[in-house]
C-alpha cells in the first residue's frame, strides 16, 4: 500500500508537471497578449510604448526563460503580480478561492444529497409513475444549461418577489449568507444532482438484481435495511466515480453561474483574466485548480477501497 | 393652558410642515449611490484609458482645470465652466491660453494643489515629463501645444505653436483631469488621488469600487451624496434585473440599449430613462491601398448601396441619427445639416435609385449579377460591431459584393487593422469632445495611429488645419462642413449611423444629467442627490 501511495504521489507530480507545461505553452499559442489588448481598448498602437510595456512585464523575453520563471517562482511561492491590476496575484487569488470552494461544496452536496436518494427511489419503484417522473425530472436537468436555469431563477424571483438572489458580499445574518450560495449552488448542482440520479439508478438497478438481494429479503430483512445497506454501499462506486469527475468539470459550471449571479469567485476570474491575457494569474489559478483536480482523483481512489474493501492496492 | 399647548403643538406641526415643504425642494445630502458596471476596468488612471469604463468611475475623483457645465446635457464652448481654473484668458494673437488657478485647493492625501502640478500632467501627457505614462492615447491632443509655463504657484500658461480655440474644450472633457506631481502614474493606475468631489476608497477587480464624500472639497456644500458603490456586472440581463428589483439606484449610463429600455420601462414603471446620442459613430474602414477598394468606383458603389434608416430601424428601433464624420444637430453642434447631407451619394432618400447608381459602378468596375465580388468584413467579436456588419453584408448583396463575416477577437483586432490585413471593417468611433478637431486630426489625418484607414489627403489636411485655427463659430462651421462633405465623398470612412443610448434611474435619484453629444463628460457627480 505504501509503495503504491508513494508511485501515485510521484505520478501527481509528473503530472503537474505536464499540465504546467501544456498552460503555460497553450497560453501562449491564443493569439495577442496583455499589451495588444491594452492598446486594443486604447484604440492605438505605439510601437516604443509597447515594446516598453512588453519589456516592463518581460513578456518579451524567450519562452523558455519566461516558463523558467514562473514555475521556479510558483515552487518557492512567489507567484508574481497580475499585468492588470499591478497588486501580487496571491492577493487577487485567494480570497476568492473560499467563495468558489463554498459554491462548488454546496453544489456538490446539493448534488448527493439530491441525486443519490432520488435514484434510489427511482430504482426502487422501477416502473411505477414516480420512477417515469423522477426520469423527466433528471432528464430536465441535464439538459438545461446552468446559465439559463440561472437567468431563469433571477428573472422569477424579481418578477415574484421583488428580490434578486445575487451575490452579497456584506451578509448581515448566517441565512442571508446561506442563501447567497444557496441559490447559484441548486442551479450549478441541478445539472450534477441529475446525473448523480441516473447513474445511481441504474447502479442500483444492478445490484437489486444480484442473488444476495434476494437472500437479504428472504432472510426477512427490511426494504429499507435491502435497499441502503446491502444495496446501495454496493451500488456506490460508480457512483463516487462520477462525482469526482464532476467536481472537476464543475468549475466549467460555476463559469457562468458565478457571471450570472455576479459571485466574484475564482471561476470568472479566470475568465476575466483569460480575456486581459494575464499570464501569472491564469497560470497559477489553472495550477491551482490542477492540484485541485488530481487531488480528488487521488482521494476518489483512496475511497474506492474504504467503500469496497475488496479492493486492495498493492504492488 | 390647555389652549397654550394647542397654540405650540399647531406652531410645531406648521413648522415641521414649512420645513418639510422648503426641504422638499431643495437638495439634500446624504446616501450612498449604487450603480452597477458593466466591465472591470484595467486600472484607474483616466490618462492611461480610452474608455469611459475608465471615466465613469474616476471621473468624479478629479477635478480639470475647465470642465462642461455638468447640469446641461449638451457640451458648448459657451457653457465650460472653471474648476480648478479660476479664470482663463486667450492673448499673444490666440497662442497663448493663462489660466489663473484657484486657491486653497487640496488632493485627497492632504498636500496643496499648484501651478506645478499643472505642468506636470501636462508634460506628461506630451511625453515631455521624466515620468512616463504606460499609455498615452491622447498625446495627439497637445500636438499644437509648444510648452507649458507657470508663473508662480497659482498662474499657468498653455504655449501654443498656433492658435487653437478648440483646445478649451479639448481640456474640458472627462479625459482631461489634472494628476498630482507627487503621486507616480504607476500609484495613480491603482490608487488615484485627486482633488475632486469624491475619494477613492477602493477598487476590486471584477468586483466594486468605492468612493467616499471628500469633506474638504473646495466647493462648499458639495457633494451631496455621502459616497459612491459600483459593483461590477459584465451580464447585462442580471445588471437590468438588479436595477429592475431596486437594487441599485441608476444603470450604468449610455448602456441600456433601445429594446431593453422597453424591458425596463415594463418591469420598473416609475424608473426615469433618458434617450441621448452618446457621440460613437458606426463607421466602415475600407483598405484603399489594396485590391479591389483601391479602386473608387468600387469604394462610392458600397456608400451607395448603405440604407442607413434600415440599420437605425432594426438595431435602436428607429432611434439614431444619420449624419456624416460629426454628430448631427439638434444635438452635435458640428455636424452637417441635413438638406446638405442628401446632396451627398448615398445619403439621398432613394435608397434604390442609389443602388441603381452603384450596380452600374460596378459594372464598369466588371462586376455583375454573374460575376460578384467576394469580400471579407472583419469586425470584433463584439454585438455591436457584429450586428451591423451582418446587416452590412445583407445590404452589399444587392450591388453584386458577397461578404463574408470575418470575426476577430480584441486582442487581435488593432494588429489586425494595423498591418492592413483586412479587406472593409465595421468599426465604431467614439468622440470624447464634440469638436472637429478631435476628429478630423485623430481619425482622418496623415500618419495619426487611429487613422487606421492610412487615408491622407494633403489638401484636406491643410482645411483641418484652416478650420481649427478660425476662431469665429459660424465662419468655423461653414468650414467643417466642407470637410466632412469631403470625406463622404471621397470614402475616407463611411459613416453609418450614429447611436442612441438610455441611462434609467430609480426616482428618488436627482441632479442627473446625460450628456448629448459626449459619452466621456458628464459624471463628476458633485450635484447628484437622493430625494429618500
Amino acid at each position: 500500500m505504501f509503495a503504491y501511495l508513494v508511485r501515485r504521489l510521484f505520478l501527481m507530480l509528473v503530472t503537474l508537471f505536464g499540465i504546467s507545461v501544456v498552460i503555460f505553452f497553450l497560453l501562449r499559442i491564443v493569439p495577442g497578449n496583455i499589451v495588444d489588448i491594452l492598446f486594443a481598448a486604447a484604440g492605438y498602437v505605439d510601437p516604443a510604448d509597447k515594446a516598453n510595456l512588453e519589456k516592463e512585464l518581460g513578456i518579451d523575453r524567450p519562452l523558455i526563460v519566461q516558463y523558467w520563471h514562473w514555475i521556479s517562482g510558483f515552487l518557492r511561492g512567489d507567484f508574481g503580480y497580475s499585468y492588470v491590476s499591478e497588486k501580487p496575484a496571491l492577493q487577487e487569488i485567494l480570497p476568492r478561492i473560499p467563495i468558489t470552494a463554498r459554491l462548488a461544496g454546496l453544489a456538490l452536496l446539493f448534488s448527493a444529497s439530491i441525486g443519490i436518494p432520488l435514484g434510489v427511489i427511482s430504482a426502487v419503484k422501477q416502473g411505477t409513475r414516480l420512477d417515469y417522473a423522477l426520469r423527466v425530472v433528471s432528464l430536465s436537468g441535464l439538459s438545461l444549461p446552468s446559465f439559463w436555469l440561472g437567468l431563469l431563477i433571477l428573472t422569477a424571483a424579481v418578477a415574484m418577489f421583488g428580490q434578486i438572489p445575487i451575490f452579497n458580499p456584506n451578509p448581515k445574518t448566517w441565512l442571508e449568507a446561506f442563501a447567497t450560495y444557496a441559490v447559484p449552488a441548486a442551479a450549478v448542482g441541478f445539472r450534477s444532482a441529475a446525473l448523480t440520479m441516473r447513474i445511481t439508478r441504474s447502479s442500483m438497478l444492478e445490484v437489486l438484481r444480484q442473488d444476495y438481494i434476494r437472500t437479504a429479503r428472504a432472510k426477512g430483512a427490511s426494504d429499507a435495511a435491502v435497499n441502503y445497506h446491502h444495496a446501495l454501499k454496493n451500488a456506490i462506486l460508480p457512483v463516487i466515480t462520477v462525482i469526482g469527475i464532476e467536481a472537476a468539470f464543475l468549475i466549467g459550471g460555476l463559469i457562468v453561474t458565478e457571471t450570472v449571479f455576479n459571485i466574484p469567485g475564482v471561476a470568472r476570474f479566470l475568465v476575466e483574466a483569460i480575456r486581459w491575457r494575464d499570464y501569472p494569474i491564469v497560470q497559477n489559478l489553472v495550477m491551482f485548480i490542477a492540484v485541485v483536480v488530481v487531488f480528488a482523483n487521488f482521494t476518489v481512489d483512496m475511497l474506492y477501497a474504504v467503500f469496497d474493501p475488496r479492493i486492495r492496492y498493492t504492488d | 393652558m390647555r389652549s397654550v399647548r394647542a397654540l405650540a403643538a399647531t406652531a410645531a406641526l406648521s413648522l415641521l410642515a414649512f420645513s418639510t415643504i422648503a426641504f422638499a425642494g431643495g437638495p439634500k445630502q446624504g446616501g450612498i449611490l449604487r450603480m452597477y458596471h458593466r466591465d472591470s476596468p484595467g486600472n484607474a488612471s483616466i490618462h492611461e484609458g480610452a474608455t469611459y469604463s475608465l471615466n465613469v468611475p474616476f471621473m468624479p475623483v478629479f477635478n480639470n482645470l475647465v470642465i462642461y457645465k455638468q447640469d446641461e446635457a449638451q457640451n458648448r464652448m459657451d457653457n465650460i465652466l472653471p474648476e480648478l481654473a479660476e479664470s482663463w484668458a486667450w492673448a499673444g494673437d490666440n497662442k497663448t491660453l493663462t489660466f489663473k488657478l484657484r486657491q486653497g485647493v487640496k488632493w485627497h492625501d492632504g498636500k496643496p494643489f499648484t501651478s506645478a502640478d499643472v505642468k506636470c500632467t501636462f508634460d506628461m501627457l506630451m511625453g515631455k515629463a521624466q515620468q512616463k505614462f504606460r499609455q498615452n492615447p491622447r498625446k495627439t491632443w497637445y500636438e499644437q501645444v509648444n510648452d507649458i509655463s507657470t508663473n508662480g504657484d497659482f498662474e499657468v500658461s498653455f504655449n501654443l505653436k498656433r492658435p487653437q480655440p478648440s483646445l478649451l474644450a479639448l481640456l474640458a472633457s472627462g479625459y482631461t483631469p489634472v494628476y498630482p506631481c507627487h503621486v507616480s502614474p504607476g500609484d495613480m493606475r491603482t490608487h488615484p488621488i485627486g482633488t475632486g468631489p469624491f475619494k477613492f476608497v477602493e477598487f476590486k477587480a471584477n468586483e466594486s469600487i468605492k468612493l467616499t464624500r471628500n469633506t474638504d472639497y473646495w466647493r462648499e456644500g458639495r457633494p451631496y451624496l455621502d459616497g459612491i458603490e459600483f459593483t461590477i456586472i459584465p451580464n447585462r440581463s442580471t445588471a437590468i434585473l438588479a436595477f429592475v428589483a431596486g437594487k441599485f439606484d441608476m444603470t450604468f449610463p449610455t448602456e441600456v440599449s433601445i429594446p431593453l429600455l422597453k424591458d425596463v420601462k415594463s418591469q420598473a414603471p416609475n424608473a426615469v430613462c433618458v434617450v441621448e446620442p452618446n457621440n460613437v459613430a458606426t463607421n466602415i474602414i475600407v483598405n484603399s491601398s489594396a485590391p479591389p477598394f483601391d479602386n473608387i468606383d468600387i469604394r462610392r458603389a458600397m456608400a451607395l448601396a448603405l440604407d442607413r434608416k434600415a440599420f437605425i430601424s432594426i438595431m435602436f428601433e428607429g432611434q439614431g441619427d444619420v449624419g456624416g464624420t460629426l454628430l448631427p444637430p439638434p444635438n452635435g453642434l458640428w455636424g452637417m445639416p441635413k438638406e446638405m447631407l442628401e446632396t451627398i451619394p448615398g445619403y439621398g432618400p432613394d435608397v434604390n435609385a442609389n443602388r441603381e447608381q452603384a450596380k452600374k459602378l460596378m459594372q464598369k468596375a466588371g462586376y455583375g449579377p454573374d460575376k460578384h465580388l467576394a469580400v471579407k468584413i472583419s469586425t470584433r467579436n463584439i454585438p455591436v460591431y457584429r450586428d451591423p456588419a451582418v446587416i452590412l453584408i445583407d445590404q452589399l448583396k444587392s450591388i453584386y459584393i458577397d461578404g463574408e463575416l470575418d470575426v476577430v477577437e480584441t486582442a487581435n483586432w488593432f494588429p489586425k487593422i494595423a498591418r492592413k490585413d483586412y479587406m472593409l471593417g465595421l468599426n465604431l468611433t467614439g468622440n470624447a469632445v464634440d469638436d472637429p478637431d478631435q476628429s478630423f486630426y485623430e481619425n482622418y489625418s496623415c500618419g495619426s495611429e487611429r487613422n487606421y484607414t492610412n487615408y491622407c489627403n494633403k489638401e484636406i489636411e491643410k482645411l483641418f488645419d484652416g478650420q481649427s485655427q478660425e476662431t469665429d463659430i459660424a465662419k468655423r462651421k461653414k468650414l467643417v462642413w466642407d470637410i466632412d462633405k469631403k470625406l463622404q465623398e471621397d470614402v475616407a470612412r463611411p459613416i453609418i449611423f450614429h447611436a442612441r443610448t438610455g441611462t434609467c434611474w430609480q426616482p428618488y435619484v436627482k441632479g442627473v444629467t446625460v450628456m448629448s453629444n459626449s459619452s466621456y463628460n458628464g459624471y463628476r457627480y458633485e450635484d447628484v442627490w437622493m430625494d429618500k
